[in-house]
Parts: C-alpha cells; sequence; structure tokens
C-alpha cells in the first residue's frame, strides 16, 4: 500500500513524558499517515501505553510537540480539542466499557450525546456496529461483566467506532485471545480500516498481528522510536532490542499478510 | 405523468449551506430517482433520519428505483445505514433498487451494512401499570424473604468459621483482626467522642430548656443518665458505626468481589467467610462495645458540661445526682446490647458486600443497602431489647 505518501495524521516531535525522577518517553518522534496500520512495539514497561495515552492527552507531556489531525491539542481551546475527540475513538486495553450500561448503552453512549438522532435510529446503529465487530444482536442487552474477554474486546471496539472516527487507537487488541481469535480480531481491524477508510495506531505484543495487518511497525526501546518502517525493514535492522524481538526464539517465519 | 418533487431539508440548524438538498426526488412513470447529495453523516443524523423514513411521496409502487449516490461528498456508517435502510424499504415494497454512481470509497462500508440489522426487535409487549405495583409489590415481599434466608445463611457461616478456629486456634487470623481492630475501632474514636459529646449537650440542654418551666430540671440529670447510658449511647455509636464501617466493609469486599479476587481465594481453597469476613465482624464485636462505652462517657461529660455552663448546676453536684440517679443495671442494660448492634452491622455490611455484581452501579446499591438495612435492625433490635428488658424489670 502506498501510505507513505499521504499526510501525517499524528504527528509527534521531540516528546519527553516521565514520572518523577523517571523519564519514560525521551525526544521522541513519531509520524502515522493517514489510511495505514501503525504498530507500535516496544518491551513491556517500556512506555507503549504511556505514549498512546500522551497523544490522546490522558498523560501530560514535559517538552515536545503532538498533532493529532492537524492540530495541536495544547494551543487549541476545549472546544476544539472535544471536537477532536469526537474524531478518534480509543479502545482500552480491558475495554474500559461502562459496566452499568449494556453493551448497546456503551455503544449509543458517544452517539447519544454529540449526535442528535431518533431513538430508534439510536438502535439501528448501535446495532449495526455490533453485528459489523462480530457480535450479535442479542449481545446488545448483555451487561459488560458477562461477556467473555474475546467479546468484551469487540464491544469496546464497536464502542470506539461509534462515531465514525478518523483515528483509532487500539491498546493491545488482541492480548488475552486465543491465536484464532486473535486472527479473526485482526481480520476484522483490517476489514475495518479498509471500508471505513480508518488510520490505525495499534501498541501490540502480538507478532503474528504485525506480520499480518500492520502497514508500518514502529519499534519503541530507551523511550524512543529506534526503528519505523515496514516488517522486512523491522528484520534487517540492527538495533539489539529489534533484532531480539523480531529474530528472537519466538518470531517465527512471516505469517502471509491480508490485504 | 411526470411529477417532480423535492424533499429539502429540514431548516437551517447551523449547517454551512442551507440550500443544499439531502435528498431529492424525480419520478418518471414507473421509474423513481433518489438522488442523494451532501454529507450524509453522523451531524446531519436527523435531518437524514427524517428524510429516509418520512413518507417519499411519489408513487406508491415504483417499479425501478435508483439511488443516485454521486453527489454524496462524505459518508459514513449512519448515512450508509439509511441508504440501506432506504433500500429496504423499497425491495419490500416489491421495486428493483439500484445504487447508482456509488463512489468506490464507499462500496465497502455499504456492502457492510447490507448484512446488519436483519432482525428488528420484537416491540415489548406493553404491561398493565396495576399488574406492575402488584408485582413490584409481591417482588418486595420475596426480597424481605431472601434478605432473612441471607441473613440467617451468613449467621450459621460465621458460627461455623467461629467454630473451625476455636478447633484451630492457629488458623485464626488474629493480624487482619488486630488491622480492623485499628481501623474500625481506633480510628473511629474521636468522630464517636464528638458526635456522643454533642448529642448529650443537646439532651441536657433540652432538658433544663423545658424541665425549668415547672421547677423539674434537676431531673435533667436522670434524664440525661438514663437515656444515655440505656439507649443513646449505644444506638448513636451504632448507627455511626452502621455508616462508617459497615460501608467501608460493604464497599471492600464487593470490590474483591468485582476483580474475582474472592473466587481467586476460593480456588486457593481459602473460605472467604474465614479469611475476610470473620475477623471483620470480630473487630467490629471488639470494638463497638468499647466505643459505645467511650461514647457513653462523652455524652456524660457534655451533659455536665452543660448543665454546668447553661443551668448553673455545678459538677459536684451533677456528679452526686448522677450517683443517686443511676445505677449498674442501666448501665448493663446499655452495654448488653452494643454486641448484638456489632454482630447485626458486621454480618449485613459484609453479606451485601459478597452480593455484588460485576458492575459498578451494583457496588454503590449494595453499599446503600448495607447501610440502611444495618441502621434499620439496629433500632428495630433496640426496640426489641426495650421490650425485653422492661418484661424481666431491668
Amino acid at each position: 500500500m502506498a501510505v507513505t505518501t499521504e499526510p501525517e495524521v499524528i504527528h509527534v516531535r521531540d516528546l519527553v513524558v516521565g514520572f518523577g525522577k523517571q523519564t519514560v518517553l525521551d525526544h521522541l518522534s513519531l509520524d502515522v499517515h493517514r489510511g495505514e496500520i501503525l504498530g507500535l512495539v516496544g518491551a513491556s514497561g517500556g512506555g507503549k501505553s504511556v505514549l498512546l495515552r500522551s497523544i490522546i492527552g490522558l498523560i501530560p507531556k514535559r517538552q515536545g510537540r503532538i498533532e493529532v489531525l492537524g492540530m495541536d491539542l495544547d494551543q487549541t481551546t476545549d472546544q476544539t480539542a472535544r471536537s477532536v475527540g469526537r474524531r478518534w475513538g480509543i479502545l482500552f486495553q480491558l475495554g474500559a466499557l461502562f459496566s452499568s450500561l449494556t453493551v448497546r448503552e456503551n455503544v449509543q453512549f458517544p452517539m447519544r450525546e454529540n449526535l442528535d438522532l431518533s431513538e430508534s435510529l439510536l438502535y439501528e446503529l448501535a446495532t449495526a456496529k455490533l453485528e459489523i465487530v462480530g457480535l450479535s444482536a442479542e449481545d446488545g442487552d448483555k451487561f459488560p461483566a458477562e461477556l467473555s474477554g474475546g467479546m468484551t474486546k469487540r464491544a469496546a471496539l464497536a464502542r470506539s467506532l461509534a462515531l465514525d472516527p478518523e483515528i483509532v487507537f487500539l491498546d493491545e487488541p488482541t492480548s488475552g485471545l486465543d491465536p484464532i481469535a486473535a486472527g479473526e480480531f485482526d481480520r476484522l481491524i483490517r476489514t475495518l480500516q479498509q471500508t471505513l477508510g480508518l488510520t490505525v495506531f495499534m501498541v501490540t505484543h502480538d507478532l503474528d498481528s504485525l506480520h499480518t495487518v500492520c502497514d508500518r511497525v514502529a519499534a519503541l526501546a530507551d523511550g524512543r522510536i529506534v526503528a519505523a518502517g515496514s516488517i522486512e525493514s523491522m528484520l534487517e535492522c540492527e538495533h539489539p532490542w529489534v533484532r531480539a524481538y523480531f529474530r528472537g526464539r519466538r518470531a517465527r517465519m512471516p505469517v502471509p499478510r491480508l490485504n | 405523468m411526470t411529477a417532480s418533487k423535492a424533499m429539502d431539508r429540514a431548516s437551517g440548524s447551523g449547517a454551512t449551506r442551507p440550500e443544499e438538498r439531502l435528498l431529492a426526488l424525480d419520478v418518471q412513470d414507473e421509474h423513481l430517482t433518489l438522488t442523494a447529495a451532501g454529507t450524509w453523516a453522523g451531524e446531519r443524523g436527523r435531518e437524514l433520519d427524517q428524510l429516509t423514513s418520512a413518507p417519499l411521496g411519489g408513487i406508491s409502487s415504483p417499479k425501478i428505483v435508483d439511488i443516485d449516490l454521486r453527489g454524496v461528498e462524505r459518508l459514513d456508517m449512519l448515512g450508509a445505514w439509511l441508504l440501506e435502510r432506504l433500500f429496504r424499504r423499497y425491495t419490500v415494497g416489491g421495486s428493483k433498487v439500484r445504487f447508482v454512481g456509488l463512489p468506490e470509497r464507499y462500496r465497502g462500508l455499504l456492502e457492510q451494512v447490507h448484512d446488519v440489522n436483519q432482525q428488528m426487535p420484537s416491540p415489548r409487549s406493553q404491561t398493565h401499570r396495576l399488574l406492575n405495583a402488584f408485582e413490584a409489590f409481591g417482588r418486595m415481599g420475596v426480597g424481605i424473604k431472601d434478605a432473612f434466608l441471607v441473613f440467617v445463611s451468613m449467621l450459621g457461616m460465621l458460627g461455623c468459621a467461629a467454630a473451625r478456629a476455636l478447633r484451630r486456634p492457629k488458623e485464626f487470623r488474629l493480624t487482619s483482626v488486630v488491622h480492623h481492630l485499628y481501623r474500625v475501632g481506633w480510628q473511629a474514636v474521636p468522630i464517636m467522642l464528638l458526635i456522643t459529646f454533642l448529642i448529650g449537650c443537646i439532651i441536657a440542654q433540652q432538658g433544663i430548656f423545658h424541665f425549668r418551666k415547672f421547677g423539674a430540671d434537676a431531673y435533667v440529670v436522670d434524664m440525661v443518665g438514663i437515656l444515655v447510658l440505656r439507649e443513646i449511647g449505644v444506638l448513636i455509636v451504632s448507627i455511626m458505626v452502621a455508616g462508617r464501617s459497615g460501608s467501608a466493609y460493604t464497599a471492600e469486599l464487593g470490590s474483591m468481589k468485582m476483580r474475582e479476587e474472592i473466587d481467586a481465594l476460593r480456588t486457593m481453597g481459602f473460605d472467604p467467610i474465614d479469611v475476610l469476613v470473620l475477623p471483620r465482624v470480630i473487630a467490629l464485636l471488639c470494638a463497638l462495645p468499647v466505643l459505645a462505652f467511650m461514647g457513653s462517657m462523652a455524652a456524660l461529660y457534655g451533659g455536665g458540661l452543660v448543665a454546668w455552663l447553661y443551668g448553673g448546676m455545678s459538677p459536684a453536684i451533677f456528679i452526686a445526682r448522677l450517683k443517686e440517679a443511676i445505677s449498674i443495671t442501666h448501665f448493663e442494660v446499655g452495654m448488653i446490647k452494643a454486641p448484638f448492634m456489632a454482630l447485626a452491622i458486621g454480618m449485613i455490611a459484609c453479606s451485601e458486600g459478597l452480593r455484588v455484581k460485576g458492575s459498578a452501579e451494583s457496588l454503590g446499591l449494595q453499599t446503600t443497602t448495607s447501610v440502611v438495612k444495618s441502621i434499620f435492625v439496629v433500632i428495630v433490635l433496640d426496640g426489641v431489647f426495650a421490650m425485653f428488658f422492661a418484661s424481666i424489670g431491668m
């Protein structure tokens, strides 16, 4: 996919984020292009989720610039920041579904707050989104506590797609899923990305996901992006951590790409 | 016959181009052409919904319906679903529906919504209002029965746990008891003293103020002494403990239940009653009588202070009159009640905590229930004890 010529939707420069004396991200720079699936890899505790959370504004940064959809969220008013917030969707690691609402109400929540829609249309749309991510209309009446791990991920994905966002942030979407379910989830993300024209920013540990769905991979080590590019270029990268990750014992032969 | 009718969007909702037509309609003989244009996306949701679900006019059952999408600038899932709904509406009516000029980038989206929402929800059956009221009443009765059963079963489980602890004292969790004793006992002392002190002050002030009218203000000492030792001390402290520590017990156990910590304990071969409930209840059993005693003293102190400052009765006289007015029986009546109150509060708090289900809302609900039930049971128990002591002449 020739996506590298497309404009950037996420633009991070010289980002420094830390807690107390610890610096987690040290002058990190990263670009995400429109319409691509970017996989972010890094050691556990290496700051992947911190980077994601800094981009969406949940963690304050110390230095640097973050632009999402061409807007620097520090410079804008609350109003604009909120309107940018409507153009992205986030799948949190544990789903973060509202436990006191049913799955359907969870999906309806962003739509109900941001759009002016009739109750019947809300119902149909929420069901449509649930069916698109592979849940049934009956699942919509369940509460989050009644869902399995895979269903929780799907329901959370449906909620993140509620407002037809341009960017979807996925924090370890396939963690905790069996390889078959993870593969299905990857395919789902691929399909949605193609049909809905999404840009996907995916934090992952799953080598299969990286091989099958990611257009580009960025490797985070020592608080910065040490390599970014196609999976092939990752395999050739000489950075010790990247080499250990992609050519270690657990990295197998590449799986055929999904298109 | 040529009829041309345009479905204009509802008048301005702050959109950029007010004259833009989202959906236009053109009928030629049996051929209907719907021309969609502009933004078919979430922010225009209500207009689009109205446009596509309103009776479209023209002829009732056209043979061919063309939906022209060349003018669509932006289409999201909402727009796609509304187009699909339009498609289904005419297909059901026996027309042949075609999408014309569909931009390539939206093809996948339309295909995707083609399969969704195949079964529409069955409309909810309307139930009778009176019937609903009866049902709610019946459920309330069953609820009371269930609550009683839960209470009794908790009592039984606690008894078994206590018996186990007696048989194998080594397995008894003394550290845990001490920890909870610190939290529900020691840390509660200041607030309990303050509240009961103030209550003592208020009782004495009211007594002096009203008894003075018929020159009986000296009897304030009797009233404060008997009321505080028999009823108020233990009752106020129990209610405070139910609100302060009972709610904490419910919330703790409830969130442990939510996060499957209780299940984890079970799988490791521990009984949550032994590990979590028994130490908490025992801590409460030890703490509440002490707190009730301290509270009673604080209330008497407050009463004496007000009698001195407001009623002009010197502390020496107050103490002397107090000695005459009260006996050890009054004190016993109060203190005997305290452990029972503690048991009731601890059991209700823990059993409500263990009934929490997966959601945050359920945690809040059970915590509320725990406090309300505990206070109710404390007051009922107090009444039962009052009748009991009256009939045995204490």
